[in-house]
């Protein structure tokens, strides 16, 4: 078990700068994630705020070209919230969910759990993390360079490429990000295959070993995809190719499709992580044994690995697709409630006769269940291409996607890191401030995005600053007003919550009380035989575990 | 083209459901009446899954709260048979559940897409940023003019980028693609004026990019058609001509 040697030992001890840039420790590349994937999380916040403000009443509120970096309002209303709009979703997607899932909890979280001393490719983990770090920046530039990119994160063609924006800009972002990505996802696969602790089976694994192992799959597989739309993308727009620009024989509805069978896939890819880090939070504060695990792991999120590539079409059903293809695909979209089912089922089931304690982090956990319920729900008209025919491009669509990506995946990160702060730092994050910062987050985001349900019901088009009368009617344009006021007020007191929540982390990660090891009593790895704060190559001794264990044994 | 699809939805598996485009013959199946029919079902649907599994969550939640400090859960393992039942009992469930949204969808679908015969055809261009329609005979308009009780069908395309037809009263939308004829069609079957929205990113206008569509009684569409034969057969040549330059 523990020596001397290790225990209290500064969990990143040494170095300057340098060794943090030069690290090819999978703990200090996650923190390094962390930080990056926090940094596009506050801008891409930054311009939702932006969007709020935009949509609060309609006409201009003359504020949004500041949110973009147009101090000398150079840009029209329309162009600068399309800038803060394009930021906005790819930021969030590419540079904050996924890294924030596959790239901090991974790192931090796979190794240790399975009892490995670090990651198969430590250099490629951390030519992974350089990677993330420039895609970050060449994002970043948006806000310098003058034709700032504003083709959406989906980038659709003709429009991405005639437009005046900086379409390149987005499509290297999403190549440096992608191909961080696919080395990530190698990296983590061959390790849970090869490097698990002796005696470590396929049903001893953690949710969350499951969970990244399944969604980087997902991830290996698709992510080509879309780097190859987006390169023939680039290549239409500065050398002149016809592969979708229709006034040269192309199609965009070929880059639609290319575009959404890596973008349908890749809610997965952030939907099956945090659903691994809700499902390990919860056993552990439950004291209990995750309910009809093999059901959960192997239909649940395998389950999903082999349905997420027949459902893209659900992205295009208003867009001209074969009537046939459109149905079809209707079938195909409802079956996602078996696997998702199965681990709803699985996580509710979780609690059942559990003994819960309740800390932050458990507290985030609860409110994903609703998150995830809510989510899961408004997603089910949404599957039916007929149904969709009114609701798609409403901001109903904008809504459940928050729901279940945004604010599930969102919470589901943060909680991590208050569930795991005690094994980076010895000490925690679980204070007055932290739950204050939680309630604040639970109003705030209820309040944000039921109206925007409500409203989309009635037709609110998505994407849109102005929503005056002469657009959409007297009628709606004086009710949805209402709407968006609640829903800008509600944005609001989410980002004071998010604001505690981070100086709380800051400042508890300096000064924050000290916690004896394991302060929440788990039974996984990373709590019980790792040193404390988890410190140079995890764990003092070898690891093996028996065949009776798991880390989900608490009762004998 | 659209043919095929048609005659692959009615005569499949799913008769009984496909039925109802062979009783438009007598009377015209509004999409938007339908809509608003099953989107209540669906919603209902959704409040019996949704209801259960909330209060099942909260009540757990409350109720299997630690009563002491180091107080461990109950173990709940599973026999082979539990554990079997579990994955198939809930599974046979959400399957007819999605089996029973699919065949109302369905039923909606093939409302949505089939076009009855005899509809009026407009031909509609998207533009950045603005609508145009072309009735035919030299009669065009920035609006959407029709007639109350005559089903219409739209023919659409887009001469730059890609833009979305919205009728949000009507329940219907469906993309404006360059290089594409898709279509959609609608009943007007009350006299209304009402906005129709582009749907789809389209650039700096896109919220700006709006039009009404005007369900006229036959008296008043019939003073809008005569007005516009007569004014305008030099507006369309122009208008027609700008759409094949444009899209270079």
């Amino acid at each position: 078990m523990t020596t001397a040697t290790y225990d209290h030992a500064p969990a990143h001890s040494g170095g300057g700068i340098g060794a943090w840039i030069f690290t090819t420790d999978h703990k200090r590349v996650g923190i390094l994630y962390l930080i990056g994937s926090m940094a596009a999380f506050i801008v891409a916040g930054l311009m939702a705020i932006g969007i709020r403000i935009e949509q609060f009443a309609p006409g201009e509120s003359g504020l949004i070209q500041y949110f973009v970096g147009d101090i000398g309002k150079r840009m029209t209303t329309g162009d600068a919230y399309n800038t803060a709009l394009y930021f906005h979703g790819a930021a969030m997607i590419l540079g904050f969910l996924i890294p924030g899932l596959t790239g901090f909890a991974a790192n931090y979280l796979v190794p240790t759990m399975i009892g490995a001393k670090d990651v198969a490719f430590p250099r490629i983990n951390a030519l992974s993390v350089w990677l993330f770090y420039c895609g970050i920046i060449l994002a970043l530039l948006t806000f310098v360079i003058p034709d700032k990119p504003d083709v959406m994160w989906t980038g659709y063609p003709p429009y991405s490429i005639k437009t005046a924006g900086n379409t390149a800009l987005y499509v290297f972002t999403v190549h440096l990000i992608g191909f961080s990505s696919i080395l990530g996802a190698v990296n983590f696969i061959t390790t849970i295959i090869y490097m698990r602790a002796p005696g470590m089976g396929w049903n001893q694994l953690n949710m969350f070993v499951w969970s990244i192992l399944t969604g980087l799959t997902i991830q290996l597989i698709f992510v080509p995809v879309l780097a190859a739309a987006v390169t023939l993308l680039l290549l239409d727009k500065y050398v002149g190719t016809g592969f979708f620009d229709s006034a040269r024989g192309g199609d965009p509805l070929l880059y639609e499709n290319l575009f959404w069978f890596y973008s349908h896939p890749a809610v997965y890819v952030i939907f099956l992580p945090a659903m691994g880090l809700v499902y390990d939070i919860v056993a552990t504060m439950a004291k209990k044994n995750i309910f009809n695990y093999k059901a959960a792991v192997y239909g649940g999120m395998c389950g999903l690995v082999v349905i997420s590539g027949e459902v893209w079409v659900h992205h295009l059903y208003v867009a001209g697709m074969p009537n046939w293809l459109r149905i079809g695909m209707t079938m195909t979209t409802l079956m996602i409630s078996l696997p998702v089912g199965l681990m709803v089922l699985s996580l509710w089931g979780t609690l059942y006769k559990g003994a819960i304690t309740y800390n932050v982090a458990m507290m985030y956990a609860g409110l994903c269940f609703v998150l995830l319920l809510f989510g899961g729900l408004t997603g089910i008209p949404l599957a039916v291409a007929s149904m969709t025919v009114h609701f798609a491009r409403t901001s109903f669509v904008h809504a459940h996607f928050h729901f279940i990506m945004a604010l599930f995946a969102a919470y589901a990160v943060f909680a991590s890191v208050y569930f795991w702060f005690p094994a980076m730092t010895g000490r925690t994050a679980d204070n007055a401030v932290s739950k204050l910062a939680f309630w604040l987050n639970v109003i705030g985001t209820q309040l944000t995005f039921w109206p925007l349900f409500i409203i989309g019901v009635d037709g609110m088009p998505r994407r849109y600053w102005d929503y005056s009368p002469e657009v959409v009617g007297a009628v709606r344009s004086e009710n949805w007003t209402f709407y968006h006021h609640l829903s800008t007020y509600g944005a609001a007191i989410t980002a004071a919550g998010i604001f505690l929540m981070i100086v709380g982390w800051v400042y508890s990660a300096f000064a924050g009380a000290h916690v004896g090891r394991n302060p929440w009593g788990s039974k996984s790895l990373e709590w019980t035989h790792a040193s404390y704060p988890i410190g140079p190559g995890n764990f003092p001794e070898e690891v093996a575990v028996s065949a009776d264990w798991t880390p989900y044994n608490y009762a004998k | 083209m659209h043919k095929w699809p048609k005659r692959l939805l009615l005569s499949s598996l799913a008769l009984p459901l496909a039925s109802l485009p062979a009783m438009a013959a007598e009377k015209i199946i509004s999409p938007t009446h339908l809509w608003n029919e099953i989107w209540q079902e669906v919603f209902y649907d959704l409040l019996l899954i949704g209801i259960p599994f909330g209060l099942a969550a909260v009540y757990m939640m409350i109720r299997y709260r630690a009563k002491s400090p180091g107080q461990v859960g109950e173990a709940v393992n599973l026999s082979p048979a539990a554990a079997w039942g579990w994955i198939l009992i809930p599974c046979a469930l959400f399957l007819a559940d999605d089996l029973l949204l699919f065949g109302k969808g369905w039923t909606l679908w093939n409302v949505q897409r089939v076009v009855p015969e005899n509809s009026v055809e407009v031909k509609v261009t998207g533009h950045q940023w603005y609508f145009d329609f072309d009735y035919g005979k030299g009669v065009t308009d920035s609006e959407l003019v029709v007639e109350v009780g005559k089903p219409v069908v739209l023919r659409m395309t887009s001469d730059d980028v890609i833009h979305s037809f919205g009728m949000t009263e009507y329940r219907l939308k469906e993309d404006l693609i360059p290089g594409r004829i898709t279509y959609l069609w609608f009943y007007p079957d009350k006299p209304l004026v009402t906005e129709v929205d582009c749907m789809e990113f389209c650039g700096t206008g896109h919220s700006q990019m709006a039009t009404k569509v005007k369900a006229l009684p036959t008296a008043e569409y019939q003073a809008w058609l005569g007005k516009h034969k007569s004014a305008s057969a030099g507006d369309l040549k122009f208008a027609s001509q700008s759409d094949g330059a444009a899209s270079k």
